[in-house]
């Protein structure tokens, strides 16, 4: 064993250890925040970065954190059954969406169109029914016991629980990210977004593979936004849903890197750090500030560092190590197509 | 049944009237994703800032509104053609995508830095256009004028691209791109062109949806998705599709909202649009290969 296995047993022990010994509640609560939008930004990154590019993420968001809330409050179901029942759902709306996209050939600016109608269409619904759900002014689920945890409600007064269950959601979302790019899945996918036509000549079966890592992201997705939902206990439209949801993820992975594991949670660390950093800064005048420096960065990230800061990182670091061995021509590639969104060899696994 | 046909009537021809906003709305994407094969995802946000400048100049410094809404129309345009040579340019070569979210980093930055000069305020120009009454149905002036306006436009737009030099240039750029700059064509130049143009058009549609709706740094949000799926509906690029779509389009959202809420009627236009995408993937006109 080297150094290099042992590093994420040794980071994630320390992890763990954080809340038993730090009990400090606003760095808990950054860092719960961190986690849970770090999942919700990775579960997109598992389908982005094969170039399905979907701006309906926010729509399976608001689907995971509205069922969940709608289902304790009216019916009296448990989030533990109410989840299920909300990841169900957003998986159902992801094949609904999904299938006719894929089979019909919908790609690119055109997936992403549709996709975005699709978080629009969420919206909309939310807003529309605000008799159930509350529509723009947001929904409260209910309190089981005030001022009390009650684990059947799947609510937690202290940060410290709710900490550690945001880093073992994160921990299995890294892990899905991982058998991933382990399966034979990942080499379809990356065919079919290089060529669909070439990929289906050599026996890829297009519409199933795109299909399959669309409903994991969907649900992954929606998971994240129901837990969102327990942790804050108030969830609003247009934090949990619509396009300004979906492009805040896109940026996120964007800034942090689309192609590494932790890429999502590097650009997860970055943006929340930001927006809090200038809302502690500016306070009330620091409205849209995050949002102004965001745009500006995308846009930066986009036209000169498309791998986004950990990726280049790596590829700088991936690099320095060829230029030392001896493995001929083995840094030609890396370089290539920087300019792209599209899976590069060098970038195999985080 | 006598008073529900009139309402029936007049949602009718109120869809008609906002098919003409829409419309012109589409336009302006239409004519950039055609020529340059580049999604704003920011146009609603052009338009934005085209209502900001219009409702400054109007309300504050007491500008007649005519002069307001050509400065603004000109100060779009350039703002297009600014977009384009900060954002798209770089990005010319690289894959589609990346141009549509670093227009998605732009849509941030322009709502943003709506909030932080305005505030988020709801404005209102303060203009009030009388309510026409035709026969027991009430008829919104502002949007009969926003209609008359998107049908000139457009001819405006067909008669620039068919009759002048530059507008032909568009033309043979949008057919092909590679051929186009060695026969001579500077492609630079026609991209700028045709930036500024689709610029000027959310400039306009700016001015006429002013005399409509408050303005606020997200009004952007309220339309701009519904463009998208007009421009996509009618076929990315085919300017008649588009048309034919922002009708069909208001028409299910009047329709809708006559019977229910208004964001059922939303609900409702998105829920064809998405249908309609596999029906008939490549537009609603796409010829059939």
């Amino acid at each position: 064993m080297t150094m290099r296995s042992y590093f994420p047993w040794v980071a994630g022990a320390v992890l763990v250890a954080v809340p038993f010994v730090y009990h400090s509640p606003y760095p808990l609560h950054i860092m719960i925040q961190i986690l849970i939008w770090s999942f919700a930004y990775t579960s997109w990154s598992v389908m982005g970065r094969f170039g399905l590019v979907s701006l309906g993420h926010g729509g399976f968001m608001g689907i995971g954190a509205y069922v969940t809330a709608l289902l304790w409050n009216h019916v009296g179901l448990s989030p533990w059954l109410g989840i299920p029942v909300a990841l169900l759902a957003a998986g159902a709306l992801a094949l609904i969406v999904g299938w006719p996209c894929f089979r019909f050939r919908i790609t690119g600016h055109y997936f992403a169109l549709v996709t975005l109608a699709l978080s629009g269409i969420v919206l909309q619904v939310i807003t529309a029914t605000r008799d159930y759900t509350g529509g723009s002014l947001g929904y409260t689920p209910e309190r089981h016991k005030a001022g009390e945890s009650a684990l059947l409600a799947l609510q937690f007064t202290d940060k410290e629980t709710w900490y550690l269950i945001a880093l073992g959601v994160w921990a299995a979302g890294l892990y899905i990210w991982h058998l991933v790019d382990r399966s034979m899945s990942r080499y379809a996918l990356e065919a079919i977004s290089e060529d669909e036509d070439a990929a289906a000549a050599t026996g890829v079966n297009v519409t199933k593979e795109k299909l399959r890592i669309t409903v994991l992201s969907a649900v992954m997705t929606a998971f994240a936004g129901a837990l969102y939902c327990q942790y804050q206990m108030f969830i609003s439209p247009d934090t949990v849903s619509g396009i300004s949801v979906s492009l805040q993820m896109v940026f996120a992975v964007v800034v942090g890197g689309i192609y590494v594991s932790l890429g999502p949670t590097a650009g997860a660390i970055i943006t929340l750090l930001l927006a809090e950093t200038l809302r502690i800064s500016f306070g009330t005048k620091a409205v849209g500030w995050d949002n102004l420096v965001y745009g500006v960065l995308l846009v930066l990230f986009i036209i000169f560092l498309p791998k986004g800061i950990l990726g280049s990182l790596m590829e700088v670091r991936w690099l320095r190590r060829q230029a030392t061995s001896v493995i001929p021509g083995g840094s030609e590639g890396a370089a290539a197509n920087g300019d792209a969104l599209r899976p590069d060899p060098s970038l195999r696994s985080g | 049944m006598q008073i529900f046909d009139i309402y029936l009537l007049e949602a009718l021809i109120n869809g008609i009237l906002l098919g003409g906003v829409l419309a012109l709305l589409a336009l302006g994407l239409n004519l950039i994703f055609g020529v340059i094969d580049v999604v704003w995802i920011c146009y609603a946000e052009l338009i934005m800032i085209g209502m900001y400048a219009i409702y400054f100049l109007f309300t504050v410094y007491h500008l007649p509104f005519p002069l307001a809404a050509l400065i603004a129309v000109a100060a779009v345009g350039a703002l297009g053609a600014l977009l384009h040579y900060l954002v798209i340019e770089p990005l010319l070569n690289a894959a589609p995508i990346n141009q549509l979210l670093a227009t998605g980093g732009v849509l941030f930055f322009l709502q943003s830095a709506a909030t932080v000069a305005f505030g988020i305020d709801f404005r209102n120009a303060g203009i009030r256009l009388p309510v026409l009454n035709v026969a027991e149905m009430y008829i919104s002036y502002a949007r009969l004028l926003a209609f008359g306006a998107a049908l000139v436009a457009m001819v405006v737009v067909y008669l620039f691209l068919t009759r002048t030099y530059i507008g032909t240039a568009i033309r043979a750029i949008a057919q092909d791109r590679q051929i186009m700059p060695l026969m001579g064509v500077d492609s630079r130049r026609v991209y700028f062109v045709t930036s500024a143009v689709g610029g000027a058009l959310a400039g306009l549609a700016a001015t006429l949806l002013v005399l409509q709706y408050d303005v606020h740094p997200f009004v952007g949000l309220s339309f701009g998705p519904i463009t998208f799926m007009i421009c996509v509906l009618g076929g990315l690029g085919n300017m008649i599709g588009g048309f034919v779509a922002a009708f069909i389009f208001a028409e299910i959202i009047s329709l809708g909202g006559l019977y229910s809420d208004l964001e059922w009627g939303y609900v409702l236009a998105f829920a064809f649009f998405i249908v309609m995408m596999f029906v008939r993937p490549q537009g609603l006109l796409a010829r059939r290969s």
